[in-house]
């Protein structure tokens, strides 16, 4: 079985978002950055599961520049076989899905995998471009996954319980919280990676159809006004006159 | 004591969490390669997840936790940079340095587990041993499946390694080995031991004893208020007969001991400077988010010049961590070189933990905080594997030529 995996570079969870150039790019001075948990510890897990000790085989592929090879490596080093990085600036989704599947068409991937959403855009929507561009079908949000010959068989949550699908491959699939857990690569992993193939190949998306106008951050906090218990009127009449919640 | 537990009792664990990104004032991360920081980003994120949460626990009622030797094999902490073929991770001397800062970022007796069994156990049978007991005994303390310890220092001979009593006589195809060790850490659960011993020419042989030996035991110190999560004990010989394939056959003099040694402090050099870290970042966090006379306590000068220290000695060590990394890379870091920097940077943890600890205020004493534990650890770690004294009398005797404790 071949599964390709498709790994996003994030800031971390504890970054401080700004933006420059008049609020149209993300500030990374300073930002350091991580493997999408999604994409790392669900997609890329579960496909190491399910392709090693011989049984197939996974490669991670990556839409960004040169300095995105750290987080490839941890993804060899994790396990995936062999790794891609096509040398793109990422500015949109499509753009992503478009050299993703650019890449993958003539690959025979039986399974495409990536995280149900990016932490930091959380668009959800990469999987479902990737599988209309491959004309392939595509199930989002998987909690669990099992392969038999050539059918995946995926649990869902669902609104007050559990969904059971199966489904044809190859397929695309979109992986959240429980499908594995996350694994810590081992030192032995981290100096297998060097040795793993990390292709670089060169762009190919055609014209973009959405670019960014801005970006706003929410509104800093109010500060807490504190109303003296004995005097309940002017609490009802600032929760009513000024939140406007009664 | 359980030692199949695959993780720690639900009683031990605390929903703390632990939010430590480190510090690179210097930007020395740029001196690191790719593999340096993918290893350690993996030993942090593997403290996190594992130590973080129960180590107050263990600390406070000085219980070893014992589940973690396995994982520590599991993430390739022993001895990284012996070769694979021999259970190690094939790494430079640098990622072993960064291994270790990070471990003891999470606590210095679990720095110690590893350092001990990688530096002290594995590194002398890599160094010293046969080909079989190699193959017989490093891939198990590699993966963690065995638990070693080292015996060289005695009741009487600390700082005199030389004048050791313990002994071997000739008896055949064995040895018969008689004396005690103390201050072994991992003795009481180790499954082998290499013991440093006089044969009877008088020169200093290593053998590996095996727990089961008759007359071998090794009975446990209580009542330690440092290193409280790591055991240590000693090791009674009472005419254990070693078979004679056990000693180490490549050396005789008290350059083994005094090699394995320069490589465990050689880890504690980068180890101190984790748990110094972990004291800056609590003292750095804790600083900015208390107020005292309407203002955050980091915004009085006196709290600005503590944490400006730290930073500062914090920086120095980490270069001279590198630096040292850097020679023992090439085979060059001489052993004064090494007792330099584990001096100079237990001493800087050891400063700044007790920094540390007055800008938490009341809090400091408390174990909501790591900071009375890691300065209680690191009063040990001052003393072991060469005393703070006696390593500035080491660069005294390398600068003068002159040796000052003999």
């Amino acid at each position: 079985m071949k599964i390709l995996v498709c790994i996003s570079k994030v800031p971390d969870t504890t970054a401080k978002i700004s933006f420059t150039d008049n609020n149209t790019a993300f500030n990374t001075s300073g930002v350091q950055f991580i493997m999408n948990p999604y994409d790392e510890w669900y997609a890329l897990v579960r496909a190491v599961e399910l392709t090693e000790d011989g049984k197939g085989e996974t490669t991670v592929i990556n839409v960004g520049p040169a300095a995105n090879d750290a987080i490839i490596r941890k993804g060899l080093a994790i396990g995936a076989d062999k790794a891609v990085r096509v040398d793109a600036e990422p500015k949109s989704t499509h753009q992503v899905a478009e050299e993703i599947a650019n890449y993958a068409k003539d690959k025979g991937f039986d399974l495409i995998l990536t995280g149900k959403e990016t932490i930091d855009y959380n668009g959800s929507e990469l999987g479902a471009m990737v599988a209309e561009m491959l004309d392939q079908p595509y199930v989002s949000y998987a909690t669990h996954m099992e392969v038999e010959g050539t059918t995946a068989s995926i649990k869902r949550d669902i609104e007050g319980g559990v969904e059971l699908l199966e489904v044809d491959l190859p397929a695309v699939v979109s992986a959240a919280k429980g499908m594995a857990e996350q694994r810590i690569p081992n030192m032995r992993g981290i100096m297998m990676a060097k040795r793993k193939p990390l292709e670089t190949v060169p762009a190919s998306a055609g014209a973009e159809h959405v670019a960014v106008k801005s970006y706003e951050l929410p509104a800093a906090k109010g500060s807490v006004n504190l109303i003296d218990a004995e005097n309940m009127d002017e609490l009802v009449r600032l929760l009513h006159e000024e939140a406007k919640v009664i | 004591m359980d030692t199949t537990a695959t993780s720690a009792p639900a009683h031990h664990r605390s929903q703390r969490t632990d939010n430590y990104a480190g510090h690179d004032y210097y930007g020395v991360d740029e001196l690191l390669t790719e593999e340096h920081l993918l290893a350690r980003d993996a030993v942090r994120d593997w403290v996190k997840q594992e130590v973080s949460p129960i180590i107050e626990s263990y600390s406070d009622k000085a219980e070893c936790p014992m589940h973690l030797f396995k994982q520590l094999g599991d993430i390739g902490a022993y001895g990284p940079s012996l070769p694979t073929k021999y259970g190690g991770g094939g790494m430079d001397e640098i990622a072993y340095g960064i291994i270790m800062q990070e471990l003891e970022r999470g606590d210095s007796g679990i720095r110690s587990m590893a350092s001990v069994q990688g530096s002290l156990v594995m590194y002398p049978i890599f160094k010293y041993g046969s080909e079989e007991q190699k193959m017989k005994y490093l891939p198990k303390l590699g993966s963690g499946e065995f638990i070693g310890c080292f015996g060289l220092t005695e009741p009487d001979h600390g700082s005199n390694p030389s004048g050791m009593v313990t002994n071997l006589v000739d008896d055949g195809d064995a040895y018969i080995l008689n004396g005690a060790k103390m201050w072994i850490t991992n003795s009481p659960i180790a499954d082998i031991a290499v013991v440093w011993a006089k044969d009877p020419e008088g020169k200093i042989r290593g053998v590996i004893v095996e727990k089961g030996m008759k007359g071998f035991s090794a009975p446990e110190i209580k009542g330690k208020l440092s290193l409280r999560a790591s055991i240590t004990g000693e090791l009674v010989f009472e005419d254990v007969r070693v078979p004679k394939k056990n000693v180490l056959p490549e050396i005789a003099s008290l350059r083994g001991p005094l090699s394995c040694l320069s490589k465990a402090r050689y880890g504690i050099a980068w180890g101190a400077i984790g748990a110094g870290l972990d004291c800056y970042d609590s003292a750095l966090r804790y600083s900015l988010e208390r107020e005292q006379f309407g203002r955050p306590l980091a915004g009085f000068q006196l709290q600005q010049k503590k944490l400006a220290e730290m930073i500062t000695e914090i920086t120095k060590a980490q270069l001279l961590a590198w630096r040292l990394g850097s020679l023992a890379n090439k085979g060059k870091a001489t052993s004064a070189q090494i007792s330099m920097a584990k001096r100079n940077n237990v001493a800087m943890a050891l400063d700044i933990a007790r920094e540390a600890r007055q800008i938490h205020g009341g809090m400091g004493i408390t174990n909501e905080y790591p900071i009375m534990r890691h300065m209680t650890n690191l009063e040990t770690v001052l003393t072991y594997e060469g005393t703070h004294d006696i390593h500035l009398l080491i660069t005294g005797h390398d600068i003068t030529g002159i040796q000052a404790f003999s």
